[in-house]
């Protein structure tokens, strides 16, 4: 195929389909097992891990209902855009030791943009319903996006500013980020740093999906769905999706960012078992992510308040954040660890 | 009607009080105990009606109620199921004749399956809902 602007546009459109079908399935299954393991932690059976692709199937066997009151292009588009740019983040981060669709293009600062999408997605939507309770669930979603983009944001650099401060050439790259684990670089006070940032980014990733304890755009007892109160069937699937999606896409930057390692380089196997011996342990590590940052938070938890999801992200969170960047700073300046 | 499988293995269920005693609601809430967890069949409570596929209604239906009950149910996505809980739903019960009635329910909306008991027993509303999986199995055979 002829190179456009220096891609190939075969391998792009290839790898975009198979990154969009696996992304749905990963998706789906990772919200299966979060059902099942919440469910095993309070005391419950719990339903199958196939349970969301029935509920998906369900929901694209019903009516899809547009209220009077609504913009009808808006309300449509907006699940469609909300699922498209969820699959579009994926298409930047690397799954095990398979370098991205767009690996040469755009760097981390442009995957923390591409997060905010699918969540405005869901606000244009949620407004364009007609509908008070969706109103005022999209108020609330852009006031959580508000309070925790600033500890995603400081978690982000404090990585690429570490890995900066050792010499590493393009360290916002997500190549790069991926290839030089930021625990190699630092030193003691640099090691704690970077354990309070993980921390901060698996708080920030149950805001970012919209889970408990941030559930507040939905709501189910006040709001009584919030933002997504008059989708129905199609529309509604592909929010589900989305959120699948958004799930996988939120653990795959973390594992990125703090846990990319692979085991193919400690084990004598041949290409492509390497490759599967990548993707599985990658697989391993978003479920240990989904598993403590969505399942454990959400089983003991209640919902926060609105005020409270400002109080908790803008105040405790960032304040948490700073200190580990504080640390990592520090951690340069006292001159531990790799330093250029 | 378009009745699958997982239709029937992912019935999220849509609560509405008619003018209940709220002794019925207890019973509904008791359901989704860990005791009882009905999550290991899909069926979840939801919050709006248009995400729902069986509308569980309590309650003799108030005067006040009747419209709001019939705007609910206009407001359900197709295939849906209607489950009457209690036995002021099929008959008024202690309420029977009341000149604040427009119920019972059945007069209102159309019910698929009914629930006796004041209040029913939690087995006997998952019952109900093992009936309503019946039905719309039998549906599923006749139409294809």
């Amino acid at each position: 195929m002829i190179p456009v602007f220096g891609i190939d546009p075969l391998q792009v459109v290839g790898g975009t389909i198979a990154v969009a079908v696996l992304g749905v399935l990963a998706g789906l299954v990772f919200l299966g097992i979060d059902r099942k393991v919440t469910a095993h932690m309070q005391a419950r059976i719990g339903p199958p891990i196939r349970q969301p692709f029935r509920d998906v199937r369900k929901l694209l066997c019903k009516d899809s209902i547009v209220p009077e009151n609504a913009i009808p292009w808006l309300f449509n588009a907006a699940p469609i855009v909300a699922l498209a740019s969820a699959i579009v983040i994926l298409l930047y981060l690397p799954a095990g030791s398979i370098a991205p669709v767009f690996g040469g293009y755009g760097d981390i600062i442009l995957v923390m943009y591409l997060l905010t999408v699918p969540a405005l997605a869901m606000v244009a939507g949620g407004f364009a319903s007609g509908s008070p309770y969706a109103t005022v669930g999209s108020q609330r979603e852009m006031v959580t996006m508000i309070s925790y983009e600033f500890p995603l944001a400081i978690a982000i650099i404090a990585v690429a500013w570490r890995l900066a401060a050792a010499g590493i050439a393009d360290p916002f790259s997500i190549a790069t980020i991926a290839a030089n684990p930021v625990w190699s670089v630092v030193g003691p006070l640099g090691f704690a740093g970077c354990l309070i940032l993980l921390v901060v980014l698996a708080w920030v990733t149950p805001a970012e999906l919209s889970r408990i304890p941030c559930d507040t755009p939905e709501a189910e007892t006040e709001l009584a769905g919030g933002l997504l109160v008059e989708y129905s069937g199609r529309n509604l699937a592909l929010f589900y999706l989305a959120s699948g999606v958004k799930t996988v896409a939120m653990a795959s930057l973390a594992v990125a960012l703090f846990l990319p390692w692979n085991i193919s380089g400690y084990l004598a196997l041949p290409p492509a078992a390497g490759y599967a011996a990548d993707i599985a342990f990658f697989l391993l590590k978003m479920l240990v992510v989904v598993f403590f940052s969505v399942s454990v938070i959400r089983v003991g938890m209640a919902r926060f308040r609105i005020t409270h999801v400002v109080s908790v992200y803008w105040g405790y969170l960032a304040g948490l954040g700073l200190l580990g960047l504080l640390l990592v700073v520090l951690d340069v300046a006292f001159g531990a660890g790799v330093i250029a | 009607m378009r009745l699958s499988p997982s239709f029937n293995r992912s019935l999220w269920v849509f609560h509405f009080n008619s003018g209940s005693c709220n002794g019925c609601d207890i019973e509904i809430v008791a359901i989704l105990t860990p005791r009882y967890d009905p999550e290991r069949f899909g069926v979840r409570l939801v919050g709006s009606p248009k995400h729902a596929d069986v509308l569980l209604v309590t309650g003799p239906v108030t005067h006040d109620m009747t419209s709001r009950l019939q705007r609910v149910y206009e407001q359900m996505p197709d295939p849906k199921v209607v489950m009457c809980i209690g036995t002021c739903g099929q008959s008024g019960g202690v309420f029977y004749d009341s000149y604040n009635l427009d119920g019972p329910v059945g007069e209102v909306i159309p019910v698929d399956v009914y629930v006796p008991g004041c209040p029913p027993r939690p087995e006997a509303i998952i019952d109900g809902v093992v009936k309503a999986i019946a039905k719309l199995e039998r549906l599923e055979g006749e139409s294809s």
